[in-house]
């Protein structure tokens, strides 16, 4: 008695004005609308949200924690890219 | 706890020593969460989808004891707070089984697998909500128990299991607030009310200690948890820090707990305890609780009743798509 | 003896309330997880409405009456709520269709009534407009769903909608206790709401391809006490601690 699975969904929601959407969680919904009438039931219950983004968690596509090193270690040696890396003397003030 | 039934099945054995499993040690030593996409033992990943699970079938089943009650609660405001909670509950089991599908395994097959009688559940809500005052003490004690079980898990190593217990535990804090309420109230009302209460203390309280699940001596569960950072605390070292934290808020409402043992201990400065009967824990476990039949009964009948409407959402879903890509297409033409 | 805008509070509020306690009924029992907490939330909003009500009330008549009091004491003559809310819940498209019904209705009421000259029901009724709001975004969708989705649900949808059907008339009815209080600019006339709901519930029916019952005979008689023999079930289980423990606190 196996039934089809309903879609699953990922939340995001911002909760207050100029904060950007976060992840909260996921719910089931068998199309976006209802989707997004379960998000609001289920993760603003108590006046967490503003705005609601759901998206179809199929939809999204992610790096493989494998690939990590290659990914994100070359960007470690770039220290030029941080402001610390220059020197301003101190006379010149904030910059 | 929620999960107690684990204590008493399969263990998880440690997968053969292996440089990946080196590393994910390593990992979990240096308190760093594990993510769905990490690479894991097959073992931590099979027990922590059960036991995720198993604290998901818990919210869920433990919706009806305290559901009961909602039409018939004694006053609007214990009304709106008692729905709001058993809401919560439903949520928490949501926020749970959606922890546990990052894991690969789906809502339908885990609510499969609870309504088959394969999947556990905790074994508390397979007694039953008499009178009102078990409304207290399900807030008070069950959700108190809950509580201390809970707060170690928001640092469990894996991350969203930890991010749902975080979730859990801020909706919770009312929960067990609202329970001591009840009891307060009762307590300073009637001798009717007064007895209600004692009466409702005397059947739950030693249930209420078998949720944190075997005593440690019994239990060789904990070793690969442990490890794993999922489990921080043995079962007895909880239940001593439930009961340590309760006996004096009971003693404020003027209550007696049913066990003749029960005595604070100078040297160690804990409160001392009879001795649970692991017998009834392990019979209610097993099925022949006062409840069992009668709540997967209810699962059961609340799954078929709602198939139809679930094949409904989904054929209309379908329709719909299939009518905007025919309107697509006539567009394109 | 109750003065009229008493007795037009207390109809709001028993409305609330009875719908409130029947939808509570679905927590834990839902078709879907996700629906357990909508049921939740909407049952909330008009538990939260009956509150105020009730509170109101109370006050109105003086007597020292709380919420509790006027919720949890009065057998059901006294009750005045609509006879639609305190039908049974009956399969999930029932008690979807129910919902639609009378939130179509409570929520342009609830957007009239927030202009009432009576401070505290406009205010009331300025919060209740929003969750009556979003009942009927809920409500209609499901029933677009129900309605369109398989041949079953199609079939207990448009059921429901038979047998709800005879109590919506109900709701635009007008008596002696409310012509005077909506000629003080107190009341809503339902009459100005009857185009709105036609064109929410026929625009809703459509898009489900249900079809919409015909207006023949219209029970009625709940805002008077006279009820269905449903609501004497719902306040023994509602008001059974109260009246096994009179007089005591909770």
């Amino acid at each position: 008695m196996t039934e089809k699975n309903s879609p699953l969904w990922e939340v995001f929601i911002r909760s207050r004005n100029g904060l950007a959407h976060r992840h909260v969680g996921s719910v089931h919904a068998a199309d976006a609308t209802m989707a997004l009438q379960a998000a609001r039931d289920v993760y603003t219950r108590r006046g967490e949200g503003l705005s609601i983004w759901v998206v179809p968690s199929a939809a999204i596509t992610a790096s493989d924690p494998a690939d990590k090193d290659m990914m994100f270690e070359p960007t470690a040696s770039k220290i030029y890219r941080h402001p610390t890396f220059y020197e301003v003397p101190e006379e010149v003030g904030h910059m | 706890m929620y999960t107690q039934a684990l204590n008493t099945r399969d263990q998880a054995a440690p997968s053969a020593d292996s440089e990946q499993d080196a590393r994910f040690q390593a990992r979990v030593d240096a308190e760093l969460k594990i993510e769905p996409n990490d690479w894991m033992p097959e073992a931590y990943r099979r027990t922590l989808t059960r036991q995720i699970s198993q604290h998901a079938h818990s919210e869920i089943v433990g919706m009806l004891p305290e559901g009961n009650w909602i039409t018939r609660a004694p006053t609007l405001k214990r009304k709106a707070a008692l729905l709001a909670k058993v809401q919560d509950e439903g949520g928490h089991g949501l926020y749970l089984y959606s922890a546990a599908e990052t894991l690969g395994t789906s809502r339908e097959e885990m609510v499969d697998q609870l309504l088959s009688g394969k999947a556990k559940y905790s074994s508390i809500f397979n007694y039953p909500t008499l009178t009102w005052a078990d409304i207290g003490i399900i807030g008070w004690l069950v959700d108190g128990a809950a509580i201390m079980n809970q707060i170690p898990l928001c640092r469990c190593s894996y991350g969203p299991y930890a991010r749902a217990m975080i979730r859990i535990c801020k909706e919770e804090s009312f929960h067990q607030r609202q329970g001591y309420e009840i009891m307060l109230a009762l307590c300073r009302g009637t001798p009717e009310q007064k007895q209600m209460a004692q009466e409702a203390l005397n059947r739950w309280w030693w249930p209420v200690l078998m949720m944190f699940g075997p005593s440690d001596k019994d239990s060789q569960h904990t070793d690969t948890t442990t490890r794993w950072k999922i489990k921080r605390f043995t079962n007895d070292e909880l239940r001593q820090k439930f009961v340590d934290a309760t006996v004096p808020q009971g003693h404020y409402l003027g209550l007696t707990f049913p066990d003749p043992a029960l005595r604070l201990n100078e040297k160690t400065g804990h409160w001392d305890y009879g001795e649970i009967d692991w017998s009834e824990f392990k019979r209610v476990i097993a099925g022949d609780g006062p409840c069992n039949r009668q709540r997967m009964k209810q699962r059961r009948a609340a799954h078929e009743n709602g198939a139809w409407v679930r094949e409904a959402a989904l054929a209309y879903a379908e329709k719909r798509k299939a009518r905007e890509r025919a309107a697509y297409a006539e567009a394109a033409e | 003896m109750e003065t009229p805008l008493f007795t037009y509070t207390l109809r709001l509020a028993d409305t609330a309330l009875i719908l409130g306690h029947r939808l509570s009924e679905w927590v834990g029992h839902a078709p879907i997880l996700e629906e357990d907490l909508a049921f939740g939330n909407m049952g909330l909003d008009l538990i939260g409405q009956a509150r105020s009500l009730y509170t109101y009330a109370g006050e109105i008549e003086g007597l020292r009456r709380d919420e509790d009091a006027l919720a949890y004491l009065r057998d059901a003559p006294a009750y005045r709520n609509l006879l639609l809310v305190e039908q049974p819940n009956g399969d999930f498209a029932a008690t979807m269709i129910r919902q639609l019904l009378y939130a179509a209705f409570a929520h342009p009421y609830f957007g009239a009534l927030s202009k009432s000259k009576d401070e505290r029901l406009a205010a009331i009724a300025a919060k209740a407009v929003k969750e009556m709001a979003y009942h009927v975004r809920h409500v209609s969708e499901w029933t677009i769903r129900l309605g369109d989705g398989t041949d079953e649900s199609h079939r207990r949808a448009q059921a429901a909608l038979e047998e709800l059907w005879p109590y919506t008339g109900e709701m635009f009815e007008v008596d002696r206790v409310e012509r005077a209080l909506i000629e003080r600019g107190i009341a809503v006339d339902p009459a100005t709401l009857r185009a709105i709901w036609d064109r929410t519930i026929d625009e809703v029916l459509e898009e489900a391809t249900l079809t919409r019952p015909r207006d023949g005979f219209m029970q009625s008689g709940g805002r008077s006490g006279r009820h269905s023999e449903h609501l004497g079930f719902i306040l023994a289980d509602l008001q059974f601690l109260q009246r096994a423990y009179p007089g005591a606190t909770w």
